[in-house]
């Protein structure tokens, strides 16, 4: 009798060891009783949170004085900045991407200016991007930009990036995986297609499947497509640690107007990284050395857990770009590449939050 | 009699092989090749055997294993033959349908073809089954309810996997052989048509599946509970029946004024579970054949109920409109702070509460 309480016991725990600690905080987002619930482990958000404290800003520097462009050799991108803005930006990215190697990480020890070692090119392209996301993407970003620490957090590589999955044996006569069935990080540990980046997140294949009229009138979006923008949303619901109604209604998923405002603010984040990873992070492939390559030859890539990293807003919204004037950007830079993407003018639906602000 | 109150039989009664009622020949078939186990016998009739298998169940078992090693050895393939890797990626594995390009043409074996054969032979087996059980309650001189209600599970199947593909002209449609790629599947296709929850013969299938269970329940506590009576011994209640039945159809008139006799309460039991399945193939197979969106179709017919607007105007960014009016465009839903100013959750106190960005009317 008592072997088989232990065995019932055991069995119990077995049954919940995947399941995670409570407390569980249910959180209500929409009407009630539609289920429009975000739930949050306050452990679990509390170790997050540590994650996503904000370095201390560098000690301001005068905006007066001669350019970087007058006192130093081949500045690209920053001249426009005092000699003060421009070795603190400098300090500062040293601080968010490479803390341990310091200037020589991406410096010619002998002549800071030589474009000699490829991380300074990759560098200054990055610093483009930025000024770029924070200029022309603030559909996405709103007031609160970006910086080169919403990535790096102190690493020489962003922590979440991606590289193409590698194709099968296409010769093989068994054992077709499909592009899924993997227990997959990457779309939250399910079986659906575990690179969806590279359909949605560089190339720009139909994310919408749902049909829009009641009746059948000539939708062919399949099943399996169905899959691929099921294992995006999934990689999106685990970047930013939100449910799906977090962005959609739980009574119709593809319902535009029922939907909350975030989901406009994802849309837009869906093309942000699209227009990042073909315009700036592709074109770099040469730039690169194989061993930072993927195993397909391609160069890491951004997707929504790149800046996420698990908080519904990098960061969990603090603004570092405020300290940082020359990573703001203009809108009239000549890198403003997003107009060739296909990609609607990102500044339209400016969130309220543009709106106080400016 | 107490002993029979528990959940599992408490006395056991050990006794020789029966080969109960005689049908007047092979009777020896009925009584060679009978064992015993006392642990079986907690549950049922501690009697294993005879089984009879007959060439529809010898057809039935070879098809029904040519599936499962097409499906386990292409599952074993695709993780390099890594035998650890198979049991700890198991739940994830799949052999997968063709993809949609195939339409209903045969694909490479690798590009769905072992899908397509695998179907076949599973499609077969339980097909083989199925005839096996009808032709041993003919045997038996029994109805044949037990095959009809299989043919209604193996409809469902065959909906799922044949007859809707074939209608939407693509084997790509069809769900995949695995333990966590056929879930992802029905939430993928519920996705796809709109929400499956408004679909009517979904429901139907959900109301016929619970009220299978609210039906078994009834019938097996009434059942148990007149067992100290004798209730459970149909037999001798054929001949000569106790009060035990009295007692459980009084209790009902009691409880509910109505109860159902000994033979109509299975009658119940069978439709409920038959129509489960019934009505839902009918429901995938109008699904995407002639229904696109549940959830608009139940608004067409006002199904689905309108909920008030909390998140002010949504509007789908991609529409050309909201270049030409970008003023309007905007969701009017305030954030819940301008990020840069204050930073919705302070770095070293997180507060779930203000962490989703509550909106406006959000708990009306």
């Amino acid at each position: 009798m008592n072997a088989n309480r232990l065995f019932t016991i055991a069995c119990a725990l077995l049954a919940l060891a995947g399941c995670e600690r409570p407390p569980v905080v249910a959180v209500q987002h929409g009407y009630r009783g539609t289920g429009m619930v975000e739930i949050y482990n306050p452990r679990l958000l509390a170790d997050q949170a540590a994650l996503n404290a904000v370095p201390p800003p560098q000690p301001p520097a005068s905006p007066d004085g001669p350019r970087a462009s007058q006192v130093f050799k081949n500045v690209k991108v920053l001249g426009d900045q005092s000699v003060g803005e421009f070795t603190r930006t400098m300090a500062a990215m040293t601080q968010w991407v490479a803390p341990k190697q310091g200037c020589t990480y991406c410096h010619n020890p002998q002549d800071f200016a030589a474009d000699t070692v490829y991380t300074k090119v990759v560098a200054r392209r990055m610093l483009e991007m930025t000024r770029h996301v924070n200029a022309d993407w603030q559909s996405h970003v709103g007031n609160t930009g970006v910086t080169c620490y919403t990535c790096h957090r102190g690493n020489n590589i962003p922590a979440a990036t991606w590289f193409s999955a590698v194709p099968q044996d296409p010769h093989s006569l068994v054992g077709n995986r499909a592009g899924q069935n993997a227990p997959a990080m990457s779309v939250g540990y399910t079986s659906l297609p575990n690179d969806p980046f590279s359909l949605f997140l560089s190339d720009s294949k139909e994310i919408r499947v749902a049909g829009t009229t009641a009746l059948q009138s000539g939708n062919r979006q399949s099943i399996k497509q169905t899959e691929a923008t099921y294992g995006l949303m999934m990689h999106i619901s685990r970047s930013l640690g939100v449910n799906c109604t977090y962005c959609h209604s739980s009574p119709a998923f593809a319902n535009w107007t029922q939907s909350t405002p975030q989901r406009v603010t994802a849309w837009y984040g869906i093309r942000m990284a699209r227009d990042l990873n073909d315009e700036f992070l592709i074109p770099l492939t040469p730039t690169f050395p194989a061993l930072r390559l993927g195993p397909t030859g391609d160069v890491a890539k951004v997707n929504c857990a790149s800046c996420h990293q698990g908080a519904f807003k990098p960061l969990y919204g603090q603004s570092m770009l405020k300290d940082y004037p020359a990573l703001m950007g203009s809108a009239a830079a000549p890198q403003a590449a997003s107009a060739a993407l296909g990609a609607p003018a990102p500044t339209p639906p400016a969130s309220s939050l543009q709106a106080s602000a400016r | 009699m107490a002993e029979y109150q528990n959940l599992f039989t408490r006395v056991q009664v050990s006794a020789p092989s029966v080969g109960n009622i005689t049908i007047g020949r092979d009777d020896q078939e009925r009584l060679r090749d009978t064992t015993h186990w006392h642990w079986l016998g907690k549950i049922g009739d501690a009697q294993i055997g005879p089984i009879y298998l007959g060439w529809l169940g010898v057809a039935s078992l070879i098809c029904g294993f040519t599936w499962f090693e097409i499906v386990g050895l292409n599952m074993w393939a695709s993780v390099n033959w890594d035998p650890v890797q198979f049991v700890r990626q198991l739940p994830w594995l799949a052999l997968e349908p063709p993809p949609p390009s195939y339409g209903l043409h045969i694909p490479p074996l690798n590009e769905g073809g072992w899908w397509l054969l695998g179907g076949f032979f599973l499609t077969t087996s339980v097909l083989l089954w199925c005839a096996r059980m009808y032709r041993r309650a003919r045997a038996l001189g029994m109805g044949t309810h037990v095959a009809w209600a299989f043919l209604s599970a193996i409809w469902l199947m065959l909906v799922l996997g044949f007859i809707r593909p074939l209608l939407m002209g693509s084997w790509g449609e069809a769900v995949p052989f695995g333990i966590f790629p056929h879930l992802d599947w029905t939430a993928a296709f519920s996705l796809r048509y709109g929400n499956l929850f408004y679909n009517p013969f979904h429901m139907l299938s959900i109301a016929f599946l619970y009220g299978s269970a609210l039906l078994f329940a009834m019938h097996g506590a009434t059942i148990l509970a007149v067992s100290r009576f004798g209730g459970e011994r149909e037999i001798e209640q054929i001949v000569d029946r106790g009060t035990a039945s009295e007692r459980a159809a009084l209790f009902w008139r009691w409880t509910m004024g109505f109860n159902a006799t000994m033979e109509s309460i299975h009658r119940w039991a069978w439709w409920f579970a038959v129509l489960c399945p019934l009505t839902g193939g009918i429901g995938i197979l109008l699904t995407g054949t002639v229904v696109d969106n549940w959830y608009l179709w139940s608004v067409k017919h006002h199904v689905a109920p309108a909920y008030p607007t909390v998140f002010g105007t949504v509007v789908d960014p991609s529409l050309p409109v909201l270049k030409a009016l970008p003023s309007t465009a905007a969701p009017t839903t305030p954030e819940p702070a301008p990020a840069a100013a204050t930073p919705v959750v302070p770095a070293a106190t997180p507060d779930p509460v203000v962490a989703p960005a509550p909106q406006n009317g959000a708990s009306q």
